[in-house]
């Protein structure tokens, strides 16, 4: 049980003030009841500017819990979440979540084209701009114009890059997302995780990302957080010194990133 | 009142609610299936030939509900043809008094008293009702101490209270407003409660991380997602309100439906009762129908989002 390894300082990752700090964070829930029962024990981590950062952790780890705690979504039981050098008391605006689920997070009764525009409307953004920017964010996510069709009349991975382009319409500094390719199947996940990358090179965004897989965490990420089981530590902060072009096929089949895998393999493994 | 309906069941099965035991029930819930093979066909951009196929699926689904009541109809036709008991007057005697009293008579007069206390009441009784759903929705603490009022009240045949309606309201219009109000408040109440403690909490984080007010989340959460669990509570509403309708005219009443099929009775005119009585299933019918096409027309995400994956889609 290692503690943080303040590995990302020697790392090729771009320096800068954190974009979130997390220190100390622990969670518990129905604290005081007999059912009283701890999902996070200490997480500490932090993101700086730019950066691609996953979260890996076993099924029931805690990793919702712990999205929903940096999003502002739910207060930890102890320790602080930093967002942009201020304390989170609610989800700040400059702050996008991907949902686990699409199904869950998409709502039926709107749209695609209005379940994009949902964020921009809350944000006082006129009609003109908004179907421009739903247009302009529906063409970044590789779909046509399935603004006029309800989400439920989609294959699952249009609807998640519909929840994603959701997201991205009003443009968030930091762009957190819940294990979003899990239900997707192996080709358009290959698709997704692609189409984030990118969208990171050309929007600048920050992006940690919570998974269960260790692949997919190794190709997308700057670094990697490594969370222990329930009640889940951190286990290790490994560097990806893969640099920022990525490739399906050479990058997963390279020399490194199979090095990588081993070692996080060996961490995730039961002792 | 044998309309018992927690909405969950109601909503789980196309709105065809156990006590659709009134005239036209189960035709209603065959409309029901009509239109959720039309719902998406319209929405995804329809080819001519989708578009004829459907109106052919329509047609066969439309004959497929009307078979029966019409082989029954045909068949009271030709068995009371020749009737000479004076309780069951031949079919054709009594269409012809509807025509007589109905049509050219001025015995609709009696209909606009019966349906303004029951848009007065229905309305009235579904806007508490969904208030007050939302109201126990929202207050965990009140919820849990009216929970045992709310299902006893919810039990009570409305129409023992009418005695004490009448003393409460007099024998005015009022008082048969505020009965049909009260029976119809709780169907609508329940659903309304059900339908928004069953929306996803995934859907209230989605909400609270693009930062909607709480109006929005209102507007665009909570009454959406409760909506077809609402309609179905309305739909049961709308059905005790036409019981309850007939059933207040009935008592110390002097104008109405109810007040004409019992006068009716009364003075031995069995055909004008007759009559009466065929009007009021033709109105409740009716009524019940466009329920179902409005709540078609506004929840055809809804009926379209259940159809994914079969072969209705
Ligand atoms: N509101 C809650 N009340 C009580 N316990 C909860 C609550 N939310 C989560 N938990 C518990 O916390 C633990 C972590 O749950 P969480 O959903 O965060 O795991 P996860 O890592 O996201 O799992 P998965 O990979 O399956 O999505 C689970 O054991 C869960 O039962
Ligand atoms: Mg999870």
């Amino acid at each position: 049980m290692t503690q943080t390894l303040g590995a990302h300082a020697a790392g090729a990752t771009p320096a800068g003030p954190p974009v979130l700090d997390v220190a100390g964070l622990r969670k518990v829930f129905n604290v005081g009841r007999p059912d009283e029962r701890m999902a996070i024990d200490d997480v500490t981590f932090d993101v700086v500017k730019g950066e691609f950062v996953c979260i890996v952790g076993p099924s029931g780890a805690g990793k919702t819990t712990l999205l929903r705690c940096i999003s502002g979504l739910s207060a930890p039981t102890r320790g602080t979440v930093q967002f942009e050098g201020t304390a989170l008391t609610e989800v700040p605006d400059q702050l996008g979540v991907v949902f686990q689920d699409y199904g869950r997070s998409l709502f039926p009764w709107f749209t695609n084209g209005s379940n994009i525009a949902l964020p921009l409307k809350a944000r006082g953004v006129g009609r003109e701009e908004r179907t421009k920017r739903v247009n302009e964010v529906l063409t970044e996510v590789g779909l046509g114009h399935v603004e006029k069709q309800y989400p439920w009349q989609l294959s699952g991975g249009m609807q998640q890059r519909v929840a994603i382009a959701r997201t991205l319409s009003y443009k968030p500094d930091l762009l957190l997302m819940d294990e979003p390719f899990a239900s997707v199947d192996a080709q358009t996940r290959f698709d997704l995780e692609d189409l984030i990358l990118e969208v990171r090179e050309e929007a600048g965004i920050t992006v940690v990302l919570v998974t269960h897989d260790i692949d997919e965490a190794i190709y997308l990420s700057d670094r990697i957080v490594v969370l222990s089981g329930s009640p889940s530590k951190v286990r290790e902060i490994v560097t990806v010194p893969l640099g920022r072009d990525r490739d399906q096929v050479a990058t997963r089949s390279s020399e490194e990133f199979l090095e990588l895998r081993r070692h996080l393999l060996s961490l995730v493994m039961p002792h | 009142m044998t309309t018992a309906t927690t909405g969950s069941t109601a909503a789980g099965r196309d709105g065809g609610s156990p006590g659709s035991a009134s005239a036209g029930g189960a035709g209603v819930g065959d409309a029901v299936a009509v239109a959720v093979t039309d719902v998406p066909s319209t929405q995804v951009t329809a080819t001519p030939g989708r578009r004829a196929a459907g109106r052919r699926n329509r047609g066969r689904n439309l004959l497929l509900a009307l078979w029966l009541p019409v082989v029954l109809l045909v068949g009271w036709w030709f068995l009371s043809a020749n009737s000479t008991s004076p309780y069951f007057p031949p079919l054709q005697v009594i269409l012809q008094s509807v025509w007589d009293e109905w049509v050219i008579g001025d015995a609709k007069t009696q209909l606009w008293p019966s349906l303004r206390h029951l848009a007065l009441g229905f309305i009235g009784g579904s806007l508490l009702g969904v208030l007050g759903g939302a109201l126990l929705w929202r207050l965990p603490v009140l919820r849990k101490g009216t929970n045992p009022i709310v299902y006893f009240l919810y039990v009570l045949p409305a129409p023992a209270l009418l005695p004490a309606m009448i003393a409460l309201f007099g024998l005015g219009e009022a008082r048969q407003v505020a009965l049909i109000a009260f029976g119809a408040t709780w169907p609508a109440l329940l659903n309304t409660l059900d339908g928004m403690r069953g929306i996803d909490q995934v859907k209230f984080d989605t909400a609270r991380a693009m930062k909607f007010s709480s109006l929005r989340t209102v507007t665009a959460v909570v009454l959406p997602g409760a909506s077809p669990q609402i309609a179905a509570g309305l739909r049961a509403s709308l059905q005790v309100s036409i019981i309850l309708m007939v059933v207040s005219e009935m008592i110390a009443a002097s104008e109405g439906i109810g007040y004409f099929i019992l006068y009716a009775q009364t003075v031995f005119a069995i055909v004008t009762m007759w009559s009466g009585i065929v009007v009021l299933s033709v109105l409740g019918t009716l009524l019940n129908y466009l329920f179902v096409f409005a709540e078609h027309r506004l929840l055809g995400w809804y009926h379209g989002s259940r159809a994914v994956g079969t072969d209705k889609a």
